[in-house]
């Protein structure tokens, strides 16, 4: 066997699921009890995960680094949830849904884990009803959706621009249930420092209580990591600042492979960034894309304010380029464009980093009221930010960075290459390929964490039975302690005169400039070098006041940034040694001649697998081929 | 602009707190409030003293973390947002601000302006929740809810547990929010099946966890930042009543 088996279930590809739950190792109810699984995180995945394990009788221990497991960052996804329901008798279906992923994935995601997930898709919605989510609704009572990027169907299921929020208490209120009845213990204000392997088998964690600094040790027979994506790399991000990397990188350098960190999505409807201080790039939802229309003027550096632009002045580049789908083109291309145009001097705003995005037309056809129903929250956080009401100029809005495709390399159980050891949600690569379409990380997440993992991970734990529980007495816990003190100890006494987020901004400028929206061999090449001496001064200049033994938020930011020093390495990598382009991966080199992405599937119809091989070595490549079986491969036009 | 600040540190739960003040030059009007703190918190680093302690996560106005009363208000003078929206633009130079923990017996200060608000948690845990097994929900469409139900059940549920209302409460009384939760699921079918359970378990949690009584005076719904009714409450009420 190579290193990298995706267990991919034999058979037609819509029976696959069906087939391997049907043959699947079970656990009985009086051992479940018995066996004990940690799930780090609690957002759609983490907080699914945990309590459907908890319904299923499992002894489950969840952590998250916030005060409450209402607040993980799946709380600000805005626009909605996809479901292959086809209540729009619009010529919906799972096939469909899966289709689109894959397209939208630019044909870089695995067949059978986006079938999957298309399939559960409607039994997330179902659930998600039962537990009470308010989705909008039609006068008749029914379930209302509306349209994305990158689809020609109505399938997202949204509650305003809050969807997110409304799905996350949704898990929070099963979580709850669950903990009630004791099935689940909470650790809130916990960090995960790192994991404690055991003959090759994940076995528990090192958490730091956030509020005393106490080092603790949990020891479980199966660790989940629901942890996230890393887009704060870029230090400004759609992201909740304190969301990070650590956890899947601390189980990277344990020996779970990390698959296609270059694949990173920057959304392209944010608001822009307004000053040096500005800690945060806020997402104004794809679903306005629905109803407003993209501009730049046709003259270059026009300052004029937008709506003294007559109309045969403005340009609207995405309607003119990709007729097909006009302003609703996937994330990665809408993206591209904006930046084409800025870069080419017809961007406005101030800093003419910015493009409009104008309601005028839609409030004129459709009336304040209709759009006001639709958007209402999402307008007035525009003017709370802004300062500019955008019922009466465009919203400007550029492109920030935003979800990671790339994530933990795992199977089709959604395990890692660690045995034992899981990755659900926005932390493994699993599902979006090259580039996800908008609503559908929702829907991963939550499919991940209440319909696949609970099936899989009986597979894995059936011969886990006869183990006792597993003392955290053990010398590997031992060992993974010191190491993880060993780390702070460090951080807090090189005594420098620079702060954990200064490095950070840094780091992420480097990235953004050579690793963001589009990259070159030069560029990425420049990126590693300037890395690695950020990444000296650091180790150098760092200053994280107070001790290990108390809160020390600055700590926790300084250990989050060492991190991403090292993925920062990998990611560039990733990036140069992937010479084409595919969805959210642009290489200027690789590119057609009307400036779309130019895939080489020959050589490279592969997931990166990269393997950490030590200190200061570099990474080892593992391919895991893709094979498209279902769908044929196609240049992916929106035109 | 120039401000001075007027910021409550308190080492730990155990110790007195106090007011310390500090002086913040060149404060751009296009920061947000914890953009400003950021800006104090990396010259303290910098000269290697003890930065502010304050939650903060999303900053964008809906994860709930960050609160803190800013000038007599919680998230600060300007309605309807949290202090990760709280603008700059809204103070003048030469302005003192003055910057405190929620206070509020059920939410024990951990640290300068961070509180514990697990008690909030708590009352979830005691029944904000629709007792559903993941693969016993029956097909989403064969739930009919009135439209106008289903919005009002969505303008109850966009509650982010942020402390707010408690904080702004002479009584210290979480109605609001507990009433939040009882109304989104009273208002839902779904909801009505345990809706005597829930309410009484929700309401009993509530009141052993020391927030005090409603006296309605509307303070809550006046600083929510997310614009809560006081009718919630009135529903809770009427919920209770009905539970017994």
């Amino acid at each position: 066997m190579g290193k990298l088996n995706s267990k991919i279930p034999d058979g037609p590809l819509a029976q696959k699921w069906t087939k391997y739950k049907a043959s699947v190792k079970l656990v009985n109810p009086a051992n479940k009890k018995k066996l004990e699984i940690i799930v780090v995180g609690t957002g759609l995945s983490g907080a699914s995960a945990a309590s459907a394990l908890g319904e299923l009788g499992y002894s489950v221990k969840n952590f998250c680094y916030q005060d409450s497991p209402r607040r993980a960052h799946s709380v600000a996804a805005q626009g909605g949830i996809n479901a292959a329901k086809n209540y729009q008798n619009d010529g919906d279906s799972i096939y469909r849904l899966f289709y689109d992923m894959i397209k939208g994935g630019d044909y870089r995601a695995r067949e059978a884990n986006v079938y999957r997930a298309a399939e559960v898709s409607n039994d997330v919605i179902d659930h998600y009803t039962a537990l009470g989510v308010p989705f909008a609704r039609d006068y008749g009572g029914t379930l209302d959706t509306r349209s994305f990027g990158g689809v020609q169907v109505s399938r997202t299921f949204y509650a305003k621009g809050q969807t997110g929020q409304q799905c996350l208490l949704g898990c929070y209120s099963s979580l709850n249930r669950q903990i009630k009845k004791g099935n689940v213990t909470m650790y809130p204000r916990r960090e995960m420092l790192d994991l404690v392997v055991i003959d090759g088998k994940a076995r528990g964690i090192i958490a730091r209580n956030l509020l005393t600094g106490e080092i603790e040790r949990h020891a479980a027979h199966a660790v989940v990591l629901a942890t996230g994506g890393y887009g704060t790399i870029y230090y400004l991000s759609t992201l909740a600042v304190n969301s990070n990397a650590s956890a899947a990188w601390k189980a990277h350098k344990k020996g779970a492979f990390f698959a296609n960190p270059s694949f990173i999505q920057i959304h392209p409807t944010c608001v822009p960034q307004l000053n040096e201080f500005q800690s945060k790039l806020t997402l104004m939802s794809e679903s306005l894309r629905n109803d407003g229309r993209i501009w730049v003027p046709k003259m270059k550096d026009d300052k004029r304010p937008a709506n003294s632009i007559p109309e045969e002045e403005r340009d609207y580049y995405l309607e003119r380029r990709y007729p097909a789908f006009g302003n609703l083109v996937p994330r990665d291309v809408a993206s591209r464009a904006a930046k084409e145009r800025c870069d080419a001097g017809y961007g406005v705003g101030e800093t003419g980093l910015a493009v409009n995005l104008d309601f005028r037309d839609a409030i004129k056809k459709q009336g304040k009221k209709a759009i006001e129903n639709k958007y209402g929250n999402l307008f007035e956080m525009y003017k709370t930010i802004t300062g500019i009401d955008p019922y009466e100029e465009p919203m400007r809005i550029y492109p920030a960075g935003h979800y990671t495709m790339g994530g933990l390399w795992v199977d089709y159980e959604l395990m890692t290459t660690i045995p034992g050891l899981y990755a659900i949600g926005e932390s493994n690569f699993s599902d979006h390929g090259a580039n996800r379409l908008g609503a559908s990380s929702l829907m991963q997440a939550a499919g991940d964490g209440y319909f696949v993992l609970p099936n899989t991970i009986s597979n894995y734990l059936a011969d886990e039975i006869r183990v006792p529980k597993i003392s955290t007495d053990k010398p590997e816990f031992e060992e993974t302690e010191n190491s993880a003190v060993e780390r702070l100890n460090k951080l807090i006494s090189i005594k420098g005169k620079q702060t954990a987020s200064s490095f950070h901004k840094r780091l992420g400028k480097i990235l953004w400039d050579h690793c963001g929206m589009t990259r070159n061999e030069e560029g990425l090449k420049k990126a590693l070098t300037l890395i690695s001496e950020l990444k000296k001064e650091f180790w150098k200049d760092l200053n994280v006041p107070g001790t290990i033994n108390e809160i020390n938020m600055e700590l926790e930011k300084a250990g989050r940034v060492a991190d991403y020093f090292e993925l920062a390495e990998l990611l560039v990598t990733d990036a140069l040694d992937r010479k084409e382009s595919c969805g959210a991966h642009f290489r200027e080199e690789f590119q057609t001649p009307d400036g779309e992405a130019q895939r080489n599937d020959e050589k490279f119809t592969y997931v990166a697998a990269w393997e950490y091989a030590g200190e200061g070595k570099p990474h080892i490549l593992h391919k895991e081929e893709l094979k498209f079986e279902e769908v044929e491969m196609k240049v992916r036009s929106y035109k | 602009m120039n401000l001075i600040l007027k910021i409550w540190r308190q080492k730990n739960p155990k110790t007195m707190g106090n007011f310390v003040t500090y002086r913040m030059d060149d404060v751009s009007p296009e920061m947000s409030f914890l953009e400003m703190l950021d800006a104090l918190n990396k010259k303290l680093v910098e000269e290697d003293k003890d930065p502010v302690a304050f939650d903060h996560d999303c900053r964008e106005g809906i994860c709930g973390s960050c609160g803190m009363y800013i000038n007599g208000h919680p998230h600060g003078p300007v309605p309807a947002i949290t202090t990760c929206h709280l603008s700059m633009r809204y103070f003048r130079d030469g302005d003192t601000i003055w910057v405190e923990p929620w206070r509020a017996k059920p939410f024990p200060v951990i640290k300068d302006l961070i509180v514990d608000r697990s008690a909030f948690d708590k009352i979830q845990t005691a029944g904000g929740f629709i007792s559903v097994n993941t693969g016993a929900a029956p097909e989403a469409n064969s739930i009919l809810v009135r439209k106008k139900k289903s919005d009002e059940a969505f303008d109850s549920s966009v509650c982010i547990g942020c402390g707010a209302c408690v904080a702004a409460c002479k009584n210290a009384s979480a109605m609001l929010f507990v009433s939040a939760k009882i109304s989104q699921f009273a208002l839902l079918p779904q909801g009505r099946i345990e809706a005597k359970e829930r309410v009484r378990a929700m309401v009993e949690k509530m009141d052993e966890l020391g927030f005090g009584s409603c006296s309605n005076t509307g303070a809550c719904e006046a600083e929510c930042p997310k614009q809560i009714k006081l009718t919630n409450i009135a529903r809770l009420n009427r919920e209770y009543y009905k539970a017994f």
